[in-house]
């Protein structure tokens, strides 16, 4: 094991929000939604018709041959770790293929693509599927095309655990470079699967608000009059690297990735834990991994999907792992609930949190729901707020009872 | 019947919409994999494209033995019609 700490030194993202980290970071702190109706003709019979679909095209931000051949959700993750790579500057100094891996998760895969070369067999036959059909549609396929991208010959690895999948990609980048595995690694999560298969079956179980006639104030995390989740598109990514490798390169450090933890329900499919038990065990277990104190966490960016189960169990986790003194903020208020992609988004908020020192709101928090421990948290809401912040705690869980915590600390 | 310049001139258009090969680069003596960077899956892309466009479907066993796009147009020639 390697003793040296890990941080993070590059960011990147393309989200509803923004085509990039800094313009989605400041449409996220001047409380902008990416939520809007979808006005297709097949949305028609759907109770649920709400997206947040990506601010900028990533076919417009890619060569068009290299765009045809990814899957819109491989496009996304390209998008967002090639800006993370240029943030960081590794690409330019020096650092051995070999020692370069990357971890990218997605909950879906290339749902589109699937969907779409299905239609073509239907219609055509099994002649004129593409011959790109399965490279489009693997799940593994955006971490290939990320480490296509970038060079990468250390591995290259795809966590699959649905909501959770972009948070358990970080956390296993943090065991390579724990392990020695890999001098740096490019992590985060993807998904881009708004079509009306997706859509329906999420639907079917009443998982998405039906808000339908107001979009921005759908997503609506920890209030009493929220019905569920808006389905987003994006990918976000960050570079991590040790930070005694990260500073001979003279390399800017974001913030530090100081500890990870998993754990898993044991409870149901998909309904979380309602004490949000394997939940509070995964902070508990990640704070002990960055050897903090719950006191020592001056903010969480909560998973907290605007669902009316999920979010009061989230509550209680976050209540009784770290106590009532943290601000908490529910990004997905504005970015919509980007799946697989969401921990890695919401990881970059959290280190972004910690650099400005400045903690985003909650769009749409109105009346925070009457539960004891909704009631007892201190939600941001309103404007973004100043504080002296040193750790920060990013929550994602997925279908599945994934629970996977990650804990930032500054610089 | 499309001419030998008709075949040229039409590959050329689907060697840029499925692999991005600028049309005055796509001449009878290049290889697709050496020259233009055409690898294996856009072959099979090209191959269902020249079967729209010129009605000649080229089976598997034939596409392994177009190296160039002097083949391709070759082959078309032959088989069309």
């Amino acid at each position: 094991m390697s003793t040296s700490d890990v941080v993070v030194t590059g960011l990147g993202a393309t989200t509803p929000l923004g085509g990039d980290v800094p313009s989605t970071w400041d449409a996220l702190l001047a409380g902008r939604s990416g939520v809007s109706r979808i006005t297709d003709d097949w949305i028609k019979e759907y109770p649920a018709q709400l997206v947040a679909r990506l601010s900028t095209d990533p076919a417009e931000q890619l060569d068009r041959v290299r765009a045809r051949r990814l899957d819109r959700s491989q496009q996304v993750a390209v998008v967002a770790a090639e800006e993370a790579w240029r943030d960081s500057g590794a690409g330019d100094a020096g650092v051995d293929p070999l020692r370069i891996a990357v971890v990218i998760g997605t909950g879906i895969g290339g749902a589109l693509t699937l969907l779409g070369q299905d239609d073509v067999l239907e219609e055509k036959g099994p002649k004129r599927v593409s011959p790109f059909t399965i490279p489009m549609l693997m799940p593994n396929g955006p971490a290939a095309a990320v480490g296509l991208s970038i060079g990468a010959k250390g591995g290259v690895h795809a966590p699959v655990s649905a909501c959770a999948s972009g948070a358990e990609a970080i956390r296993w980048g943090l065991d390579l470079l724990r392990f020695d595995r890999a001098d740096v690694v490019l992590v985060g999560g993807t998904e881009a699967c708004v079509h009306p298969l997706p859509m329906a079956g999420f639907a079917a179980m009443r998982a998405m608000s039906t808000r339908n006639d107001e979009p921005e104030r759908a997503s609506r995390p920890f209030d009493k009059a929220r019905d569920g989740f808006v389905l987003g598109e994006g990918a976000a990514a960050l570079v991590l690297e040790r930070e005694d490798s990260a500073k001979a390169r003279g390399a800017r450090i974001h913030a530090r990735l100081a500890g990870a933890a998993g754990t898993a329900d044991g409870y149901d499919l998909v309904a979380p834990h309602p004490e949000g038990e394997g939940a509070a065990r995964a902070i508990t277990a990640a704070l002990r991994d960055a050897g903090l104190s719950p006191a020592d966490v001056g903010h969480v960016n909560a998973h907290a999907t605007s669902t009316p189960v999920g979010d009061t169990a989230e509550a209680a986790a976050i209540r009784s792992a770290i106590g009532d003194h943290v601000l908490v903020s529910a990004t997905k208020s504005q970015t919509g609930h980007l799946l697989g992609a969401a921990g890695a988004l919401e990881s970059v908020f959290a280190i972004l949190a910690l650099r400005e020192q400045v903690v985003p709101a909650t769009a749409n928090l109105e009346n925070p729901d009457d539960d004891a421990n909704v009631q007892a948290l201190d939600i941001v809401r309103g404007e973004p707020r100043r504080a002296s912040l040193t750790a920060a705690v990013n929550d994602s869980f997925g279908f599945g009872g994934h629970n996977i915590a990650l804990v930032f600390t500054t610089a | 019947m499309s001419s030998t310049q008709e075949i040229q001139s039409g590959l050329a258009e689907i060697l840029e919409e499925v692999a991005g090969v600028t049309p005055a680069d796509a001449t009878p003596e290049k290889s697709f994999t050496e020259d233009l960077d055409v690898d294996s899956l856009s072959m099979v892309e090209i191959a269902t494209a020249v079967e729209d466009k010129f009605g000649v479907a080229i089976p598997d066993d034939e596409l392994g033995n177009i190296k160039t796009v002097g083949d391709a147009i070759s082959y078309i020639e032959k088989n069309q019609g």
